[in-house]
């Protein structure tokens, strides 16, 4: 926890040996998964509930996996920071959760959900696990049905589908613009049964604080009580991580206001490979910022660019009211760069365009970050009563926030950070570099590559928790039964527990100027700035020599009121403004090092001549997976070389 | 399934529906019989002695009577205990108040309770009053309910008793029948107008016709 | 704008608590209500005073952990979550009382925060279907009625945020429960367990320490999702119907 960098150049980083994954077995990729469950050891039925796995986060990897382990027989711990694992953040997504059902007969299969997937992350995810994803996703949808998740339906009873960017099939379940919510509460209901039947034993309002390592293997966690502030060891034979994403980072965000990368960050000071970090996914369509007030940035679904048409005044600075401005001197700049693709293209581009019109001042609303999404022609061609229709519920909710009416002044949109394709490096057994310790969902870095897919997000959680997570880790405990009893006497346990309290009382100590949000934001801000839609290498080399100094002033400045033994919410904060302080470096090391535009990844210095983003496969087709070496220095990166032997790369063009 | 009646609140909302409909019964024919004072003593008498001989020869006298009058003690009883219960348990699960009260909230609560201890005590004066007598104001005459009525009518506090309690009553029909609807799960989305329309006629009628004997005292065409 | 708070301040579960009063200034109208209490709060940790607890996460209204009663009324005078309450629905130099839900289901865990592990513990009681992971049919072998899943989705709306029951005089949850039952109780998925549902959702409600019912409506007025009334007719029904078959069994 050493406050300053002992190094002078804030981008050094050494590389270390590749990393492989050996779990996905070799063959027809249509086999592997067959073959990898037909080889996974299995556990007697008898033993499992002799064997505790601790599950960090509800939402819907970690929901479905503690379920699903409970109801194989394990004796399941299980942790989340809301007053109830029902409110995990999974339940704020909107659109739906795709499926290869081909129910429409519009030739949708396993392997075209597989390629689609695989082009979407451009070329930047592992085959064999989103193979896996698509052939699982089917089961996934007969699983949540059986649970009573209400889908929508057609009049004669069956489930209705409808299309999301970037393919060319209807292969989206959906459920109102509450995908996520009914989700979740399908893996909340199978989580309360186990709950009610004691086999999970469920701990709200606590959260995960450090990884506890004991002889190389995960083999439990210490969390805080956020009610009483006490600090426990939570022992287990494995400890599964799905605590989501780290979008937080950047302040503003879609994410929930309590979302944090803690448990995965701890986890990877303790060894856990963190793969991509710099792969964040920007939605173009969100609720611009109003001030600096601002807490969190809402999402407004995609679907409203099909007959929405984006615009900025010609001029720079023109405050005219939009309806003011003569249809002359604007600039309907997505049609007129990209004239086949017009408003429809896929997400990172239209975000980098929003950006780089408001970059020239051309941006409208407070503070000119925002562009006009106009339903004028829209109202004018379909009538107002079809846009209600079939848009309704969204301009209510923009009304809401912005108490402007959009049927009659345009809305502003602008792109914000709303998923993280990075995480926690995994084997195709969902298993980080620690051995027993796992990660699901959105925490680990599998299956979206450098862009996920709409409707993937959904899809990859369940498939994660419910499917691939309670097969292989089967072999993990079958294949280690443990020798050693771990109590909280062990000296590793009580070391991970010291540093744990030290850190806590050391943030309440420090009694400074300033509050855990204002270093949140300012951290969040210069990410933003220099690690967001669009990086250079000298942003990057800006960032990095900053985030020390800011992490620097934050131990000497910080003000945590209270005590540690009381629910202290500015202590949680600040708790994990310590681990944003650290991972915000790890992004911008990780975004200067890969000096190839892939996804959302966007270099400058790498684009083709038509400004679009340009791979640079030769280079930089691997997984870069880091180890962390300590605060402030030079971490190891690990490739981990990508193969495609069924999907081959190809450069994307919408112009 | 008694016991699970009893033991929920939602079964014991139930009890409370079904005896308060089976009183609601009863008044509308109390209601009805009533009216008959408005032709005079000798057919108002006359009803009431009838009201003794129902079921003869197979009952004996006043045998009918008194099955309907246990069968109300018991509607009555078990309405109040699970009022009080439940209301015990309404009290209890909202210990402290808003400091920010707003009085909306519990109108309909309100009246219920309080409405329904008017209308016990009401029920226990005037059984006092026109059924033993042992309240009566200027001498109680049985089998005279005629006189008794226009006795009792003609004082204020008879009046004011009397009008007050059958306000209360109407008031606890309107919600209380639309409530058992509900409680006994009868009530729906297209149901729910018809349903409150029964229960502010039924309201209004009961009370109108209740009302109607003193009004008919004091205005002399009842004497 | 400049906003008198009068906050309810309470330590802990033990403490007594009381209102405390204070002054904000330079409120947006733009601002979100949690947004406001923010600023508040940035303001109490730089005095070194305690920063008024509160639940809050998704700020969407989706997760149904934000839980105020302002001015009186649950999630404020909108029919929304609180946090997407606006202040431009205040007036410059109003006063505005925040206090938490209160019932004696959900204690007061710090200032305005509660315990809602009641709710946790009435869908534990049977507001699931048992339908073990891998066990599932095919999702066409059984066709739902549009109507029937419209319905469905209508009751599983709920956010779970006890709104309800803080506008309750009575502090019940029927409104809750009755959404689940009713979500479950309609799908061919949840009918198998119909009767064992509402019959121990409900004795789980009653459990808690949860008021009964008045049919004063307050719970659907306050309910950000629009769960209806009738809801509660509803699992009325069901549970005098699964009585009933409990009875002849």
């Amino acid at each position: 926890m050493t406050s300053t960098s002992e190094y002078s150049d804030y981008a050094a980083y050494t590389t270390g040996e590749p990393v492989a994954d050996t779990k996905a077995p070799e063959g027809p990729i249509n086999e592997r998964w067959d073959t990898r469950r037909f080889e996974a050891k299995l556990v007697n039925p008898a033993n499992r509930r002799k064997h505790t796995v601790i599950v960090v986060g509800t939402g819907l990897a970690g929901g479905s996996a503690g379920a699903t382990l409970a109801e194989q027989g394990y004796h399941v711990v299980q942790f989340c920071y809301q007053d109830s694992p029902r409110r995990a953040h999974s339940i704020a997504a909107q659109g739906g959760i795709n499926a290869a059902k081909n129910y429409r007969n519009d030739g949708d299969s396993v392997h075209r959900l597989f390629y689609d997937t695989v082009k979407g992350g451009d070329f930047r995810a592992r085959e064999s696990n989103v193979h896996r994803l698509a052939q699982i996703s089917v089961e996934i949808i007969d699983q949540c049905v059986a649970q009573g998740v209400p889908f929508a339906r057609e009049y004669g009873g069956l489930l209705d589908t409808r299309s999301f960017g970037g393919v060319q099939v209807s292969r989206t379940f959906y459920a109102r613009g509450q995908t996520g919510q009914q989700l979740l509460l399908g893996a909340y209901q199978a989580l309360s049964r186990q709950i009610a039947a004691g086999n999970v034993e469920m701990h709200p309002r606590t959260e995960m604080l450090d990884l506890i390592v004991v002889g190389g293997r995960a083999r439990g966690i210490v969390a805080r009580d956020l009610v009483t502030g006490r600090i426990d060891s939570y022992f287990a034979d494995a400890v599964v991580l799905a605590s989501g994403g780290y979008g937080n980072v950047f302040y503003l965000s879609t994410n929930a206001m309590n979302s944090n990368a803690t448990a995965i960050w701890r986890a990877h000071r303790k060894g856990a490979y963190f793969a991509n970090p710099c792969f964040t996914q920007i939605h173009p369509t969100c609720i611009p910022r109003t001030g600096d007030h601002q807490s969190k940035l809402t999402l407004m679904s995609e679907s409203l660019r099909n007959d929405g048409r984006i615009w900025v005044p010609k001029a720079k600075g023109d405050t005219r009211p939009p309806n003011e401005i003569p249809e002359d001197e604007r600039d309907y700049y997505l049609e007129r760069i990209y004239p086949s693709f017009g408003n429809l293209v896929p997400r990172d581009i239209a975000s980098r365009a929003a950006k780089n019109v408001c970059d020239e001042g051309r941006g409208v609303g407070p503070g000119g970050q925002g562009v006009y999404l106009d339903f004028a022609d829209a109202i004018h061609r379909m009538g107002k009563e079809k846009v209600a229709e079939k848009y309704g519920n969204l301009f209510d909710m923009y009304e809401r926030i912005t108490a402007e009416n959009p049927y009659e002044v345009p809305m502003r949109i602008y792109p914000a950070v709303h998923y993280t394709m990075g995480g926690l490096w995994v084997d195709y057994d969902l298993q980080t570099s620690i051995p027993g310790l796992f990660a699901v969902g959105e925490a680990n870095f599998s299956d979206h590559g450098a862009n996920r897919l709409g409707a993937s997000a959904l899809m990859q959680g369940l498939a994660d928790g419910y499917f691939v997570l309670p097969s292989t880790i089967n072999d993990y405990l079958a294949r280690n039964p443990h020798h050693e009893e771990v109590t909280a006497e062990h000296p590793a346990v009580a070391e991970t527990r010291k540093e744990t309290e030290e850190r806590l009382a050391r943030l309440l100590a420090v009694d400074g100027d300033r509050t855990p949000d204002s270093f949140h934001r300012e951290i969040g801000e210069l990410m933003w700035e220099f690690c967001g839609m669009a990086r250079t290498d000298a942003g990057l080399r800006k960032a990095l020599e900053r985030i020390p100094a800011i992490r620097e002033e934050f131990w000497r400045r910080i003000k945590v009121p209270g005590t540690g033994e009381e629910f202290n919410q500015s202590l949680e904060k600040a708790n994990r403004v310590v681990d944003y302080l650290e991972l915000a470096e790890l992004m911008c090391l990780d975004a200067l090092h890969r000096s190839e535009s892939c996804g959302g990844h966007f270099r400058e210095e790498s684009q083709t001549p038509d400004g679009e983003a340009a791979r640079k496969d030769e280079e930089f087709s691997y997984a870069a997976a880091w180890e962390f070496t300590g605060t402030g220095r030079a971490p190891v990166l690990h490739k981990e070389d990508l193969v495609f032997e069924y999907v081959h790369p190809t450069q994307r063009s919408y112009a | 399934m008694t016991r699970t009646m009893w033991d929920s609140s939602v079964g014991k909302k139930t009890v409370m529906a079904v005896s308060g409909l089976i009183m609601l019964l009863y008044l509308a024919v109390h209601m009805f019989g009533n009216l008959k004072i408005f032709f005079g003593a000798g057919d108002f008498n006359h009803y009431a002695h009838w009201l003794r001989t129902i079921g003869e020869p197979f009952m004996h006298y006043e045998w009918t009577l008194w099955v309907i009058r246990v069968v109300l003690v018991l509607a009555v009883v078990a309405h109040a205990t699970s009022a009080y219960q439940l209301s015990r348990r309404d009290i209890k699960a909202r210990p402290s108040k808003y400091v920010h009260a707003r009085p909306r909230a519990s109108y309909a609560t309100r009246t219920m309770r309080w409405g329904g201890i008017i209308l016990g005590l009401f029920i226990v004066w005037h059984i006092l009053d026109l059924t033993t007598g042992t309240v009566h104001s200027g001498g109680f005459q049985p089998g005279h309910p005629y006189q008794n009525v226009v006795d009792t009518f003609s004082t204020w506090y008879g009046n004011v008793i009397y009008i007050v309690a059958m306000l209360a009553l109407g008031l606890h029909i309107q919600h209380g029948f639309w409530s058992a609807a509900q409680t006994l799960g009868v009530g729906s989305r297209t149901r729910d107008r018809v349903l409150k329309i029964i229960a502010n006629a039924l309201a209004v009628i009961l009370t109108a016709g209740f009302i109607a004997v003193p009004v008919g005292v004091m205005t002399g065409l009842v004497a | 704008m400049k906003l008198t708070l009068r906050v309810w301040r309470q330590k802990n579960a033990d403490a007594e608590g009381a209102m405390s009063t204070y002054e904000v200034d330079g409120i947006s109208s733009d601002m979100s209500f949690l947004e406001m209490l923010d600023t508040l709060n940035e303001e109490l940790i730089l005095k070194g005073e305690d920063p008024v607890a509160f639940d809050h996460d998704c700020r969407e209204g989706i997760c149904g952990a934000c839980s105020l009663v302002i001015n009186g009324d649950a999630h404020g005078p909108e029919r929304t979550t609180t946090c997407q309450l606006h202040m431009r629905a205040f007036k410059d130099g109003d006063t505005i009382d925040i206090e938490p839900w209160r019932a004696a289901a959900f204690p007061v865990v710090k200032d305005l925060v509660v315990d809602r592990s009641a709710f946790d513990r009435i869908i534990q009681a049977g507001g699931y279907v048992t339908a073990p992971t891998g066990a599932a049919p095919e999702a066409h072998s059984t066709p739902v009625p549009k109507a029937d899943a419209d319905f469905a989705f209508e009751h599983a709306e709920c956010i779970g945020c006890g709104a309800c029951v803080a506008a309750c005089p009575n502090g019940a949850a029927m409104l809750f429960t009755s959404a689940k039952i009713n979500h479950l109780n309609v799908l061919p998925q949840g009918a198998p367990e119909r009767e064992s549902r509402v019959l121990d959702m409900v004795a789980q409600m009653d459990e808690e320490g949860f008021g009964g019912c008045t049919l004063t409506g307050e719970c659907a007025t306050a309910c950000p999702k629009g769960i209806p009334l009738m809801s509660i007719t509803g699992m009325n029904k069901e549970w005098l119907r699964a009585t009933r078959k409990a009875g002849k069994r």
